[in-house]
């Protein structure tokens, strides 16, 4: 700040020839550095005086900051996890990562079904039938317009108002949909199917190198040598063959009605259910529009000119358009990812425990206000930076290589 | 294909934006692909059947079988029994009737509601004008200043001989339209500093502190920036200063905007043309009136149409308040479920609140859709 309060005309006059800058408010580079100091400054004089506030509250309050509450027994009872917790011993941290992971399990699957069901709809917009595109074009209006924790509420409040498991609906007697949630067929996994999964693993590795064999022959001869048989045979034929060496075992638990709930069997929560529903519906009515700009994009011209090269019609999707419309596509849609993950955060609205939920537990039981939301924010950035750092890798992939 | 691609040049100077090929042309030529081939035929059957179906039954449960009244026992607790009954058959909209005074103005002075009923017609004119490109002036600043003046004097009261109101009356409507109207309005000028602050070559400091604001806000969900708000603020207050929450709740909601709309003014920022700012320096232009008679009204006129999409946006968002238990639209309708014998009636209540959200985004939409169409003109030209 001492450079502000030195005389300007002065130092101004007086500068050495060789100097690249004056101390006068006429030098840019002066000015500019001035006008740095101060905002610099500002912010960090708002920053100190929040933070020392904080302090002294927290003083007050009796509150110690850290994270040693971490490794302290939590209490918080938690519906479902992915891995084995217990609230009475294990601990805030274990809570936590719990959390985490029912986040990344809403996440996951929400991106890919909101993708699939977007897409559909995306296409089915560009539809030539006439009712199937305004259909689709209702949809996509009408969701978009209406808050996404609305339908959620909607959603659970469907999903509560299901009978009891005693009526519940049902597809023979494998799937069961009553209030307490979808119950599922489990299969129960043996030491054959982790064989089975092994040389699916192998036959996808031999189907890749065998693709780029074929490019290779492409570009050599101008003849593509099939891909499909070996892909058939690498892909399904060689792991049911394992399978069935090894004796073919199938075992499926069904869910069975015992008094008042099922035992066995899979299970889909209400909350996890509505929480994926509401997310997948609302998210596909963003991607939808994605794609069909996307592939409205691509001159109709590029089609006919494939068309006319001899190109089939799903070679010239493949080879011609999308990779074409994928440009478009890829970075809204990585933003369009990155919302769904921040919005399986309303999770909390509906009782799905997730990270914000399980933090927000946290932080009303220990008072650690500062420390819980932390978590929260440090848990989002990771995830949004993972996600843009993927897609950014992914689009640099595909994207159109000039010269 | 080609005559999509035909009708499509022959009207080159009325369609814009192409709608999806299926949608353009006289009725009988759409007739005429419901049934092109087998396949769009057994999809036109089928899609028929189901929404003829759909209709139907939405028709009979929300119209035919609906209830719209019930009778009141001698304290003035409604006999839902009726609606018990009819539940799955019909709709009960008598749910509607009994509490929308509630679940649009909150716990507002029942004898009052005229006040923060007038402040949403105020709120709707004030959205009406300023999406008047004629009113597109300086003058529009003070329209707005003034009916938000209003709409505060209304709202508090306290003076002309309206009687106080504390803010922790207030609800409902009013507080959605306040936190997305105050919020978009102190969000916007700040949003303009951040993306010129992002864009500057010359200040590295400012730049940096601009590129981690709009990241950190933009990589966490704004949940966790209402928590901030709720929980963490008064920590940063100094002891005995207590401010409100719906002050706070606007402050979070100010913060985050902000960054999301720093993100599509730079967004025109750079979509701008270098020459308009060098040609500015050529003139001698200082750097604030290059940037405010130059390079920001048209730049912030290429992005009209994504900052209509923004503001879209915000208006949902406003629901989140709910979980920092906000009495806004959303909230409202929850506190009216929790009335015992509505209890059961959520579906109705849902339903009434999708549509009040869908006519404000949908008319934003529309909109938006029509100015893309006159500025894309005016650009072509």
């Amino acid at each position: 700040m001492s450079d502000a309060t030195a005389d300007p005309r002065m130092a101004g006059a007086r500068a050495a020839p060789k100097s690249r800058m004056r101390l006068s408010w006429s030098d840019p580079t002066f000015r500019s550095i001035i006008w740095q100091v101060v905002i610099v400054g500002i912010v960090v004089a708002i920053a100190w005086y929040l933070v020392s506030n904080t302090n002294r509250n927290l003083a007050a309050r009796h509150i110690a900051t850290g994270f040693a509450f971490l490794a302290r027994t939590a209490g918080i009872p938690i519906g479902e996890s992915l891995i084995p917790y217990n609230p009475a011993e294990d601990t805030y941290g274990r809570a936590l990562i719990i959390g985490v992971l029912n986040t990344l399990k809403v996440a996951v699957v929400g991106v890919v079904l909101a993708t699939i069901l977007g897409t559909l709809i995306g296409i089915g917009r560009l539809s030539r039938n006439w009712l199937m595109a305004r259909l689709t074009g209702f949809y996509v209006e009408t969701i978009r317009d209406i808050p996404l924790l609305l339908q959620l509420l909607f959603w659970y409040t469907i999903l509560q108002g299901l009978p009891a498991p005693r009526q519940s609906l049902h597809i023979g007697s494998a799937v069961f949909l009553s209030n307490r949630g979808m119950k599922l067929p489990l299969l129960i996994w043996q030491p054959a199917d982790t064989w089975a999964l092994i040389a699916f693993l192998v036959g996808l590795a031999g189907t890749v190198i065998w693709n780029r064999h074929a490019r290779a022959k492409q570009d050599e001869t101008g003849v593509r040598p099939r891909v499909w048989p070996v892909a058939l045979g690498l892909l399904i034929v060689l792991p049911l063959a394992v399978w069935a060496v090894l004796g073919a075992p199938l075992t499926i638990e069904l869910p069975v009605l015992r008094g008042f709930n099922f035992q066995g069997g899979g299970t889909i929560s209400p909350e996890y259910f509505a929480l994926l529903l509401g997310l997948v519906i609302y998210t596909a009515g963003y991607i939808a529009e994605i794609v069909r700009s996307g592939i409205q994009a691509v001159p109709l011209g590029q089609w006919e000119a494939a068309g006319a090269l001899g190109l089939r019609p799903g070679q010239i999707l493949r080879r011609i358009v999308l990779p074409q419309a994928l440009r478009v596509i890829i970075p809204p849609m990585t933003s369009q990812y990155l919302n769904l993950t921040k919005n399986s955060s309303l999770a909390v609205a509906i009782g799905f425990q997730d990270i914000v939920s399980i933090a927000n537990t946290t932080l009303n039981q220990t008072g650690q206000a500062i420390e819980g939301i932390a978590v929260i924010m440090a848990v989002y950035l990771t995830i949004s930076l993972s996600i843009s750092l993927f897609m950014n890798w992914y689009n640099a992939h595909i994207a159109l290589v000039e010269r | 294909m080609s005559q999509t691609a035909v009708a499509a040049t022959t009207r080159s100077t009325a369609v814009v934006e192409r709608p999806p090929p299926g949608v353009l042309g006289p009725l009988a030529w759409l007739k005429s692909n419901l049934f092109s081939t087998w396949l769009s035929t057994a999809v036109t059957l089928a899609l028929g059947y189901v929404i003829v179906r759909i209709v139907i039954g939405f028709v009979d449960w929300a119209f035919v079988n609906a209830i719209w009244h019930v009778p009141y026992n001698a304290q003035g607790v409604p006999d839902t029994s009726v609606c018990q009954n009819a539940k799955g058959d019909g709709a009960c909209w008598a749910v509607i009737v009994d509490k929308y005074r509630l679940i649009l103005f909150g716990r507002y002075p029942y004898a009052e509601q005229w006040r923060p009923a007038i402040c949403v017609l105020l709120f709707i004119g004030l959205y009406v004008v300023s999406a008047m490109r004629r009113f597109w002036r300086k003058e529009l600043v003070l329209i707005w200043i003034a009916t938000l003046a209003v709409i505060g004097a209304l709202m508090w009261g306290g003076i002309l001989g309206l009687e106080p109101v504390s803010e922790d009356n207030w609800g409902g409507l009013p507080i959605t339209l306040i936190l997305a109207t105050f919020g978009l309005a102190f969000a916007f000028p700040l949003a303009i500093l951040v993306a010129l602050g992002r864009r500057s070559t010359k200040l590295p400091a400012v730049k940096t502190l601009c590129v981690v604001y709009v990241e950190l806000i933009r990589g966490v969900p704004l949940i966790s920036v209402l928590f901030m708000a709720s929980v963490m603020f008064p920590l940063f207050m100094p002891p005995g200063i207590n401010v409100n929450k719906l002050l706070r709740a606007q402050i979070a909601f100010i913060l985050f905007a902000a960054a999301y709309l720093a993100e599509v003014v730079r967004g025109g920022l750079q979509a701008l043309p270098k020459g308009q700012g060098e040609a500015a320096d050529a003139l001698g232009l200082s750097y604030w009136k290059k940037t405010a008679f130059i390079i920001l009204p048209q730049a912030l006129r290429l992005v009209i149409p994504p900052l209509v999409n923004t503001f879209i946006g915000f208006f949902k968002d406003t629901s989140l308040v709910l979980i920092i238990g906000i009495f806004d639209l959303l909230t409202m309708g929850k506190v009216a479920l929790s009335d015992p014998p509505w209890q059961s009636f959520s579906t109705e209540v849902y339903i009434a609140l999708a549509i009040v959200y869908i006519c404000f985004c949908f008319a934003m939409s529309r909109y938006s859709r029509g100015l893309e169409r006159e500025l894309g003109r005016a650009h072509r030209r």
